[in-house]
């Protein structure tokens, strides 16, 4: 099979940021932390990006940065879409009190401000990746359990799930076998949205100083350590903020690859 | 000889089919299709899914849906060629020339505004008449249609009339703007059959008295028998036959024209009656959240190895019967009693038996199955989930079973989407049977099927019955199925059995009225039928 153009740069560049976050390590020319040149120094041979605000290599900061970044979108994503898409898909399946209770739960959730509650959890508890993760984690997965009940109520009235019900199955085999294979492709779609929605999540939080904490670094952070510099026409906090960018569009255009693929899939549900 | 109106020539008709991830896929719809209407006369195309009917149908006003393209032969309808026509061209002639009555009216008129609206619509923006012409001319065609109040029946909304009033609209606006040309696709096949009976009537009186020319379209040649002066018989895109309605009907040449008129004649003899394995007694049954019985006081019998088949039209409360008894509604009042043992009313009160032993069939195939599970997987897992067969013993078992459905075992690797309608309903078959049941519920299985696959189906269900020694309650709308199938019959009119006893004493005079009315809907493949009928019930109308 033939992949499309814009599939094949979006695999090229969502796994180049995969192996640079897997291999930061090894792939950085300089520390993450100790100073390398001058104050904002422009790009060079010596440094590619540029120093930032005291004088560290923007580039080896950028592949930590990344690592950090990444890590903490997929696992937050990952939390999100196990947990959201289970309970949406049991809300489906069970109706009743059951889903009334979970969807109310959800509605008040949603109805403040995702960042606000953020802030306000995150400024109680110690700040560290695990917390960090699970609050991004879990203010997603609400957004998953809207779509995943809304998506597996349409499957759930098939006949084939009837048929499975007729039988006696229980609810896992009907949630994991029956509705999940045919749920895939607009989940799939959505992973790749969220987990852009995650990363900017994470660099809004850094950005306000509740995210990442130094020594570490992440985009956001990055960014906001240098922002003084776009005054004086430094470059420096530019270069987070487009590679912020460039995962977002790649990510994505996988993800628009993978939701054809799958559709097209023998005993898809049609183009 | 008559004038030529339109004429096909040599027709080609193409389509490229894009699936997403592969290959362009490249397909010819119609090939070498050559015939022609006179003025004022009717030509029936007929044939099942996929033979290319209403491709053709279409194309008469150089329609091609979606990526269709007419690519060879001539159209020539008044003498002018219109298969290659501008844009300005086709507009002048859709909806004046040739117009288009489809098979869903329900989603075919726009919900939001009034009917007579839509029915002068395409007659004042052609410039054909003024307002006041054309709602005078909606009005006589309403009353020529037999619909009720023909002078305020176009202030109404769609949704404020019934399916064959909304049909015989549609009609009236297809022959509003006087078009030389009516296409008629499908538009009884949606219909109960006590409602076609008049909508085809009123078609038939319509066509007769504005002398207009029509392609009539369908998949139920006694249908078409009534309407037609001649038929055209359609499979894979080719003119199998073609020739007068009478020759068609009476001495068809062609060995598929002869399949199919002869369709149905399955002869099955009723068995005597014998231990029920499923009784219904006194059953009555409402949704949730409504105070309206759907089901009323319901009680049959089923005798084992059997078949009851329940009748009615759509409402009738057959299809609620299924789910009362699969325990899918628990019924408000009544008891059944399965296989010697009373069922509880709610599903999760039985036992992993009581559900093993009572499987279902359903109308729709295509949903009845899920999409990414292959066929073994599909047949297999009853087997793995009732009996605990794994590995090499289910994988046997399997291809013992798609044998036994007349499949080969090729087809276990295969997915939904890879297999015909009738070989899906066939795997549906044998997932039922892999649970070695006592009683299959067939809710309309043949309904979707074209009617030799259907035939087929029938004829393995029957087979099954004799080696399996399982039961049936056959619920459907289609007499003809019923006779072919049933040993007792069950007629259901708005949640009641009006009709109950053994297939002969059911079907033989004298009836109840609404008997009576289900029975003689039914179109037989004979000349004059509609008329005869029609006639019949005149009489009677006066006679009272």
């Amino acid at each position: 099979m033939k992949l499309p153009f814009s599939a094949v740069l979006g695999i090229f560049l969502t796994s180049s940021f995969l192996f640079m976050a897997v291999f930061a390590q090894f792939l950085a020319p300089y520390s993450i932390s100790d100073p390398s040149g001058g104050v904002w120094e422009g790009p060079s041979a010596t440094h590619w990006l540029g120093t930032d605000t005291i004088g560290r290599d923007i580039f080896s900061r950028l592949i930590y940065g990344g690592q950090i970044t990444i890590f903490v979108a997929l696992a937050s994503s990952t939390l999100a879409f196990s947990l959201g898409a289970f309970l949406g898909f049991m809300a489906a399946v069970k109706g009743g009190w059951v889903e009334q209770v979970m969807s109310r739960l959800v509605d008040l959730v949603m109805a403040i401000p995702s960042l606000i509650v953020a802030l306000v959890i995150l400024s109680v508890l110690p700040l560290n990746l695990t917390v960090l993760i699970l609050v991004i984690g879990l203010l997603d997965s609400t957004r998953v359990y809207r779509l995943s009940r809304a998506v597996a109520m349409d499957i759930a009235v098939m006949d084939y799930v009837e048929a499975a019900k007729l039988r006696g199955e229980r609810q896992t085999w009907i949630i994991f076998r029956e509705i999940l294979p045919n749920a895939l492709s607009p989940l799939v779609a959505e992973f790749g949205l969220r987990f852009i929605f995650a990363v900017l999540f994470i660099s809004t939080l850094s950005f306000l100083g509740l995210g990442i904490q130094p020594p570490l670094t992440d985009w956001g952070g990055m960014v906001k350590e240098n922002k003084d510099g776009l005054v004086y026409g430094k470059s420096a906090a530019l270069m987070p903020a487009l590679a912020i960018a460039a995962l977002a569009i790649s990510v994505n255009l996988v993800a628009d690859w993978i939701l054809s693929r799958t559709s097209s899939l023998k005993g898809g549900r049609g183009g | 000889m008559a004038e030529t109106l339109l004429e096909f020539r040599g027709l080609r008709i193409e389509a490229t089919a894009y699936p997403p991830g592969e290959a362009p896929r490249h397909m010819v719809l119609v090939e070498d299709v050559s015939v022609s209407v006179e003025r004022g006369k009717v030509l029936g195309l007929i044939g099942e899914s996929g033979a290319g009917k209403s491709t053709i149908g279409l194309s008469a006003m150089a329609y091609g849906r979606g990526g269709v393209r007419l690519t060879g032969g001539v159209i020539s309808l008044n003498g002018r060629d219109i298969r290659l026509a501008d844009a300005a061209a086709l507009r002048a002639l859709r909806g004046r020339e040739v117009t288009y009555v489809s098979q869903s009216a329900a989603a075919s008129f726009n919900p939001a505004k009034r009917i007579l609206e839509q029915v002068i619509e395409t007659s004042i923006s052609h410039g054909l008449m003024n307002k006041a012409e054309a709602e005078a001319r909606a009005v006589d065609l309403f009353a020529q249609l037999g619909l009720p109040n023909p002078e305020s029946f176009g202030a109404r909304y769609p949704h404020q009339v019934s399916g064959g009033q909304l049909q015989r609209a549609m009609t009236a606006m297809a022959l509003c703007p006087s078009p030389d040309l009516v296409i008629f696709d499908e538009p009884t096949t949606a219909l109960d059959v006590t409602t076609q009976i008049e909508v085809l009537a009123a078609i038939k009186r319509a066509i007769v008295q504005t002398g207009v020319a029509a392609l009539y379209i369908t998949h139920d040649l006694a249908v078409v028998a009534q309407v037609a002066d001649h038929i055209l018989v359609l499979r894979g895109g080719k003119k199998v036959e073609y020739g007068t309605t009478d020759q068609i009907i009476n001495g068809p040449r062609e060995a598929y024209t002869r399949a199919l008129v002869s369709v149905r004649s399955i002869d099955h003899a009723e068995k005597a009656q014998a231990a029920p394995v499923l009784s219904v007694a006194n059953v009555t049954a409402r949704y949730r959240g409504t105070n309206f019985d759907v089901l009323k006081n319901v009680t049959v019998d089923l005798a084992a190895g059997q078949t009851l088949a329940v009748v009615g039209e759509s409402g009738s409360g057959k299809s609620t019967l299924a789910r009362v008894i699969t325990g899918l509604l628990p019924a408000a009042q009544g008891r059944i009693t399965f296989a010697g043992r009373a069922l509880s009313g709610d599903l999760a009160g039985r036992s992993k038996d009581d559900l093993r032993e009572l499987q279902m069939i359903y109308q729709m195939a295509d949903t009845a199955m899920n999409p990414r599970q292959t066929v073994g997987t599909i047949i297999g897992r009853p087997l793995e989930f009732y009996f605990g067969l794994k590995g090499e013993a289910k994988r046997k078992r399997i291809q013992d079973l798609l044998e036994q459905i007349e499949m080969g075992k090729g087809y276990i690797d295969r997915y939904p989407a890879e297999l015909s309608g009738g070989q899906k309903q066939r795997v549906c078959i044998a997932r039922a049977l892999a649970a070695e049941p006592k009683l299959i519920i067939c809710d309309e299985v043949t309904s979707a099927l074209d009617p030799l696959v259907a035939d087929g189906i029938l004829k393995l269900l029957l087979n099954l019955q004799a080696e399996a020694g399982v039961a049936y309650l056959f619920i459907t709308h289609d007499i003809a199925t019923v006779r072919a199938i049933a040993d007792r019959i069950a007629v259901m009119f708005k949640g009641q059995v009006v009709r109950y006893g053994q297939k002969t004493d059911v079907l033989t005079p004298p009836f109840d009225d609404y008997t009576d009315l289900l029975l003689s809907s039914v179109p037989e493949m004979k000349l004059g039928w509609l008329e005869q009928v029609i006639a019949g019930r005149k009489m009677e109308a006066a006679g009272n």
